[in-house]
């Protein structure tokens, strides 16, 4: 079965219209094994006091908000963007999301969904 | 901009601009809110960090946006007032994982900048947290700005 966290695009164009904060959406790698899922989101200069993620009808919302290293000088050349972090995904419907787990470190949210138990593939003993 | 120099794409790298544009094209249909930006960047350069450039009285402070690294991964060298970054991000794709999406760089990245002053490269400091690194490049004592003292007589 092709399953797979799926983005969910036009839910972001929608909040981004209707909020007057402006975002980006940051590079994502969504794995998956037997299990579950893998969601790794690449979001440079947020720590844990900047993340804010919910699930609500079945869509997973990240935001993260940025902390960087404040210079106290004259800035010469950038390249960074000054928008912090939004993306939304449809969540599979295998996945438990009361048992989703996240991480975040050296700027890279990990988050694991979990299938549900009654998903899972198991295997049926002949008696 | 004049700042940047940018490397010449190497045959693996021509290599890996078709894997890209491959995205490239599937992103075309996907849909508009993909980060473009940083897409088209991978384009022709593999991965190009962001990085912003600071001077303070003493110092050339850069700050590179290099998420998900290890430390030890991370190299950074001098060379003729060439400031280069350089490294590997190794995959964490275990054999069991399937990718459903993959916009995460993984490979060898070089980034150079030319620094606009000259720095001492025996006094240069590296922290890296959030996956922003700040490499900190004190100025040489002969271009930081001095107090002179004139007579008027």
């Amino acid at each position: 079965m092709d399953t797979l966290v799926r983005e969910n695009r036009s839910e972001t164009t929608t909040n981004r219209q209707q909020d007057s904060e402006k975002f980006v959406v940051p590079v994502a790698t969504v794995l998956e094994n037997a299990d579950g899922y893998t969601l790794q989101v690449e979001m440079p200069g947020v720590n844990k006091k900047g993340l804010e993620m919910w699930v609500e009808n079945n869509e997973l919302t990240i935001i993260g908000r940025r902390s960087m290293p404040s210079v106290a000088g004259t800035l010469i050349h950038r390249e960074s963007r000054r928008e912090n972090f939004q993306r939304a995904f449809e969540l599979d419907p295998s996945i438990d999301a009361g048992k989703i787990s996240a991480r975040i470190e050296q700027g890279v949210l990990t988050l694991t969904l979990p299938k549900a138990e009654q998903v899972k593939p198991r295997k049926i003993a002949v008696s | 901009m004049s700042l940047i120099r940018y490397e010449s794409p190497d045959v693996w790298r021509s290599l890996d601009r078709f894997a890209n544009l491959r995205d490239e094209i599937n992103t075309f249909f996907d849909g508009p809110s993909w980060p473009a930006a940083t897409q088209q960047a991978q384009l022709f350069n593999g991965w190009t960090p962001a990085l912003d450039l600071y001077q303070t009285t003493d110092d050339i402070v850069a700050l590179v946006e290099l998420p998900g690294m290890r430390k030890e991964d991370i190299e950074l060298s001098l060379h003729d007032g060439m400031l280069t970054i350089s490294g590997e991000r190794k995959s964490d794709v275990s054999e069991n994982d399937k990718a459903a999406r993959s916009e995460r760089f993984v490979g060898k990245f070089r980034r150079s900048i030319s620094l606009p002053t000259r720095v001492d490269a025996n006094k240069v400091n590296a922290t890296y947290k959030d996956g922003v690194l700040t490499v900190t490049l004190p100025k040489a004592e002969e271009v930081k700005p001095k107090q002179i003292q004139v007579n008027i007589g």
